[in-house]
């Protein structure tokens, strides 16, 4: 049994007094494509950081496949967080070209500039804008910018892709083309994925399982079909039917 | 809850509040104190005016005649450029061909003698041309070109001699002019001179003056200016002429029959004041108590005719 | 005016002289600057030092500095009776450098700041997410900030070239040692020459133009 890309344990989160994340346990298991779901304040962004370390939990521990993640102090090992990608919510892109943005992972990491310019290709052929590499980034449009930032999230190839709200701010049209590369990603490339998303149909329609944040509480989780099918707390019931519960 | 309801009060007023803050200085600015009548524009050279002669003098006049003046110090050119546009009513300067030039333009009338000063050749103790106690300026200048050229000086006593360099005013003020004239008298034209020892500096005398004391070279200076800054300088008088190279200071009303803005009266009853026993004696006292010797200098005699 | 505008194109060398001073002593207070206050204005935005704050207050009011209390300081320093005096600095063009220095030093770095720190959060967050270093999520910050940091050194540029007081305090106005366009203005007005001293004032102007042309046009092209 290999290990969980994630195990969360007794992970706790404040901002100024305020308990945002207080999560018991958790598991992602490595290869699959988690949907974390849940309205606006529950804690899903900050849950997302805390698994890319870009914060640090108060209290409680993450294992990134076996290895706890969180640092004596600052940001997690280079090695381990160059296993893990993130996209935004709102697509930043830097000011430079589409190659230049989508190479960034890969210079970083002194991948050779053969090799830059092949990959750099493929992922843009990947998201639909092959030929593109020359154009500015800021001529781009909303959602081409997102698949931009997928292209330079799944080129250097991660093992794990984490999303907050992917397609918040995109039209269907360019929120069907994420999905299906989700789905891509995972199935072809066998990218474990923890997608944040206030979407149901989303997470119905792309993750294998699904968990329900409210409160900063992880309130059920379980395989998506069982989750929205057969969800056992009254909570997930009425937020699943669209009834206020916050 | 009320907290952030202040907030948004003070918000909602902030940018109005300081909009009518702006405007009103604006309006302050537009409609606010102006010129009086009785007001005098003086313009005069900064020698003038670092001195700070002008503070005694000028309440003095004032106190005696409601007159309050403006005191406007710039360079003798400048002073007089403004006083030909009619943007002064009447100057004190210190350039005898310029003010006869501009008088004789029709721009000025009344030109009287107030005070002078005396030109010297100041530099540093060590007196690398061995100038000191020459009677002429222009035999002392002479012999510093000379040195200046030849590097050594010829004098007495071990170790190199320490350049020769001296400090031209360069801006056309009455000093610079009485230098140009100096050089000519010597024979000699600075046009030609090595810029490395003959620095033209274009800067007023108090510059001049700590340029010349920093870098350890002669400048030719107004006693004036030099008194009062001596206390701050590693120079001393090397050359003081026998009989003394005057620098005088006129008064010039701008004539009214070409500018008739200015205020003509006020000019005139100024220049009525300055040339006056108790104008004089202001004059003749300022700078005793302070540096042991007066400022400026009065012809003797007393009585100041006209030019 | 015309007087100006006649010795410039017949290449009077000692106008040319000028010119080419004030761009020398003024381009090299600006590239000292840019050396010392984009480092620094970079670190203060990204990197949560104690105490920055206030070192960003102090810099914002430095902004503000009167070039003549600018050059006060340098020349206190450097004259005889200061504590450098005996470098023998003072009235030379580096003198005019240190001052100016001094003026744009803070604008070069308060502006690095600004433009820096509104870039920080999301790029540095951006790049660490995609495996970069500390230091390269840095750099790519301060990349993403290259506009205002282009900005920043032209604003200094602008404050450099066009002031007087400091230069002509620790400069002196020297005629072909230190006189520069500012200090050829003010003795061309003291001596009641408008007409030339204007005529140096469009020099002045049309120098400034064509460096921040030639500057615009190389950061575009970068």
């Amino acid at each position: 049994m290999p290990a969980p890309a994630f195990r969360l344990e007794g992970l706790v989160k404040s901002y100024g007094g305020r308990r945002v994340l207080d999560l018991e346990s958790l598991e992602v298991d490595a290869g699959s494509v988690w949907a974390i779901v849940g309205p606006s304040g529950a804690g899903k962004t900050t849950l997302l950081r805390l698994l890319n370390g870009l914060e640090k939990p108060d209290a409680g521990r993450i294992w990134f496949f076996g290895q706890e993640l969180t640092a004596a102090n600052g940001l997690p090992a280079l090695e381990v967080r160059r296993r893990m990608t993130m996209v935004f919510q709102t697509p930043v892109l830097f000011t430079a070209t589409v190659a230049e943005n989508v190479a960034y992972g890969l210079r970083v990491r002194g991948v050779d500039q053969g090799s830059v310019a092949r990959r750099v290709a493929r992922a843009l052929d990947l998201v639909g804008l092959a030929g593109t590499e020359r154009r500015g980034a800021r001529s781009l449009s909303a959602g081409e910018a997102q698949r931009v930032s997928l292209a330079r999230a799944l080129v250097v190839e991660p093992e794990v892709l984490l999303l907050d709200e992917p397609t918040a701010n995109l039209d269907p049209a360019n929120a069907a083309i994420i999905e299906s590369l989700l789905r891509r990603a995972s199935g072809e490339m066998g990218v474990t994925v923890v997608l944040v998303t206030h979407n149901l149909f989303q997470a119905r329609r792309v993750a294998d399982h699904t968990g329900f944040l409210l409160d900063g509480r992880l309130v059920e989780t379980g395989p998506t079909r069982e989750f929205f099918e057969r969800p056992a707390d009254p909570r997930t019931r009425a937020f699943i039917r669209g009834e206020m519960v916050f | 809850m009320a907290g952030g309801e202040l907030g948004t009060r003070v918000q909602r007023w902030f940018l109005p509040a300081v909009a009518l803050g702006l405007a009103v200085l604006l309006g302050l600015t537009l409609v606010g104190p102006r010129r009086g009548r009785s007001e005098v524009i003086l313009a005069t050279t900064t020698s003038v005016d670092d001195s700070g002669l002008l503070d005694v003098v000028i309440p003095a006049f004032t106190a005696g005649s409601g007159i309050a003046v403006r005191v406007v110090a710039v360079g003798t050119g400048q002073a007089l450029a403004y006083a030909r546009r009619g943007d002064a009513d009447v100057v004190l300067v210190h350039a005898p061909e310029a003010e006869l030039e501009f008088v004789a333009q029709g721009h000025g009338v009344e030109r009287r003698p107030v005070m002078y000063n005396e030109f010297v050749l100041v530099g540093p103790a060590a007196d690398p041309a061995g100038v000191r106690g020459l009677k002429s300026l222009a035999g002392a200048l002479e012999r510093l070109a000379a040195a200046a050229a030849g590097g050594a000086s010829g004098r007495a006593g071990g170790g190199p001699a320490p350049p020769v360099r001296f400090v031209s005013r360069g801006d056309r003020s009455g000093t610079h002019l009485a230098e140009l004239d100096l050089w000519r008298a010597a024979g000699l034209d600075p046009a030609g001179f090595d810029r490395a020892w003959y620095l033209e500096v274009g800067a007023g005398m108090a510059e001049t003056l700590t340029l010349a004391s920093e870098r350890g070279a002669y400048t030719l200076a107004d006693t004036s200016t030099f008194v009062a800054w001596r206390s701050r300088l590693a120079l001393e008088v090397l050359v003081a002429q026998e009989p003394p190279l005057k620098n005088p200071y006129h008064v010039i009303a701008v004539n009214p029959a070409r500018h008739p803005r200015v205020n003509h009266a006020g000019a005139l009853a100024l220049i009525e004041f300055l040339t006056s026993e108790r104008g004089r004696a202001i004059i003749r006292e300022f700078g005793r108590e302070r540096y042991g010797e007066p400022i400026f200098r009065l012809e003797a005699g007393g009585q100041v005719g006209p030019p | 005016m015309t007087e100006a505008l006649r010795l410039l194109v017949s290449l009077d060398p000692e106008l040319w002289g000028i010119v080419l001073l004030s761009l020398g002593v003024s381009g090299t207070a600006v590239l000292l600057s840019a050396l010392l206050g984009v480092p620094a204005g970079a670190a203060l935005a990204l990197w949560e030092v104690p105490g920055a704050a206030w070192v960003a207050r102090f810099t914002y009011t430095l902004m503000g500095l009167p070039p003549i209390l600018a050059g006060l300081v340098v020349f206190l320093v450097l004259s005889a009776r200061g504590p450098l005096g005996h470098l023998q600095l003072l009235f030379t063009p580096t003198a005019m450098v240190l001052a100016q220095t001094l003026l744009v030093l803070p604008i070069v770095t308060g502006l690095t700041l600004a433009g820096v720190r509104s870039k920080d959060r999301a790029i540095r967050e951006l790049a660490l997410s995609l495996g970069a270093t500390q230091w390269q999520a840095a750099w790519r910050v301060v990349l993403e900030a290259r506009r205002a940091i282009g900005a920043a050194l032209m604003a200094g540029f602008g404050r450099a070239i066009a002031e007087v007081g400091a230069v002509m305090l620790v400069g002196g106005n020297v005629r072909g040692h230190t006189r520069v366009m500012t200090t050829a203005i003010l003795l061309e007005t003291r001596q009641g020459n408008f007409e030339v001293a204007i005529g140096l004032g469009l020099v002045l102007l049309a120098v400034a133009f064509a460096v921040n042309a030639a500057f615009y046009r190389w950061q575009e092209g970068a």
